[in-house]
């Protein structure tokens, strides 16, 4: 009886920590989104000196968005990897723990 | 009766190109539980061949790509069916307009050296974004398994190498330790994320489209539920999820796929042409060329 509740408390305190690591991950999600603002208005500007470099601007400043989105992306594969795989090998860690303590 | 024949070639044709899809979706449905509402989940696994190492697993990724590799050879031999020197069909002008534009953007972003990269450049677009777009079926795309993303990125990340080397080994180990000896584990470092960048960037931005897609769509479930749901039978029709979803699947599956394979092509060309020393190349050519007149 000891032991599952032992085991509830426990998974209960790794599913919880695993949706807060996720949560906290996404934070990430700032830095991207500053970034990529500051490019866009730089593209506008520029666009709006040079209206005849339309296209050059739009295919960089595309191009640059995309590889500033990277740090938000490994946020996300984090968040994704804590939400949908971690809890389960947590979970098989500690029922494999219990089982060796029983 | 020559142009019964090129009607029947070309109706094959496009059974080529209807037949993987049907196949994948029949595959979908076969294998799909069916109470099954809006979810989350990876690939499905069909079924795994024993190996002696480990498992080879056949997944719902693999066998979507495999479709997307057959589509693509289809239209491309239904693009060029028919082909003549002057004023042929009507599709020739669109398979005259890729292989323009994928040559100029070759040509813009690497010189002339590389000119035979654009078949692989247009293979590499055509394959990333029909895989990405494969969600607009219904079905899972093999691009938001990191494994596909990956094998591709592997590939590139070997190209690279083998165009660097083209220096010289010397000239290649070098590298790594400027601009002084202490940079060297961080340049390995940045050789080493290049590709893992390039698979995460392209893996991260279809994934997060598809989970954004699901929570939308159950959020939109709960809320038709919540508003009409004292209603007793309309109140069991998730009304809300008619028509908004279809709005962020234009941005998501639409804009955001092709332009991840935009991206990723993009990528693969800068990266190629940058790390190619061609002054270094252009010696050693003359060097070789003058020991072989000696």
């Amino acid at each position: 009886m000891e032991t599952m509740e032992t085991l509830a408390t426990a998974l209960a305190f790794v599913f919880g920590m695993c949706a807060l690591g996720a949560g906290i991950a996404m934070i990430a999600g700032i830095g991207p989104g500053i970034g990529e603002g500051n490019a866009v208005a730089k593209a506008c500007e520029a666009i709006g000196r040079q209206p005849e470099s339309k296209g050059a601007v739009t295919s960089t400043m595309i191009m640059g968005c995309a590889v500033a989105e990277t740090t938000g992306l490994y946020a996300l594969i984090v968040a994704i990897l804590l939400i949908f795989v971690a809890p389960n090998v947590f979970k098989n860690i500690i029922l494999s723990a219990i089982s060796t303590i029983a | 009766m020559k142009d019964k024949k090129f009607l029947i070639v070309d109706i094959l044709y496009i059974l080529g190109i209807i037949l993987p899809l049907a196949l994948a979706v029949t595959l979908k449905v076969l294998f799909t539980p069916a109470s099954e509402g809006v979810a989350i989940h990876g690939a499905i696994i069909f079924f795994t061949i024993p190996m002696p190492i480990q498992d080879l697993p056949i997944t719902e990724s693999q066998v979507n790509s495999w479709c997307v590799l057959v589509l693509i050879a289809f239209l491309c031999l239904f693009l060029v069916h028919g082909v003549k020197e002057k004023c042929g069909t009507k599709r020739q002008l669109v398979a005259e307009w890729i292989v323009e534009k994928v040559d100029g953007l070759v040509k813009d972003n690497m010189g002339e050296f590389f000119m035979e990269f654009s078949p692989f450049i247009c293979a590499i677009l055509a394959l990333s974004a029909f895989s990405s777009l494969m969600t607009l079926v219904g079905l899972y795309p093999p691009t938001s398994d990191i494994n596909v993303v990956a094998g591709w990125a592997i590939l590139v990340f070997f190209l690279i190498t083998h165009y660097k080397l083209k220096g010289g080994v010397k000239h290649y180990l070098k590298g790594f330790t400027e601009p002084i000896v202490a940079f060297t584990p961080i340049n390995i470092i940045s050789e080493v994320a290049t590709p893992l960048a390039m698979s995460f960037r392209h893996y991260g931005n279809v994934l997060s489209g598809t989970v954004i897609s699901a929570l939308v769509a159950t959020a939109l479930q709960g809320l038709s539920g919540l508003v009409l749901g004292w209603i007793p039978v309309i109140g069991d029709i998730p009304f809300l999820q008619i028509g908004i979803p279809a709005v962020l699947s234009v941005y998501f599956d639409i804009f955001s796929g092709c332009l991840q394979a935009f991206i990723f092509a993009m990528l693969t060309m800068l990266y190629v042409s940058g790390g190619f020393p061609a002054d270094l190349y252009q010696e050693r050519m003359k060097k070789k060329e003058a020991k072989k007149k000696k």
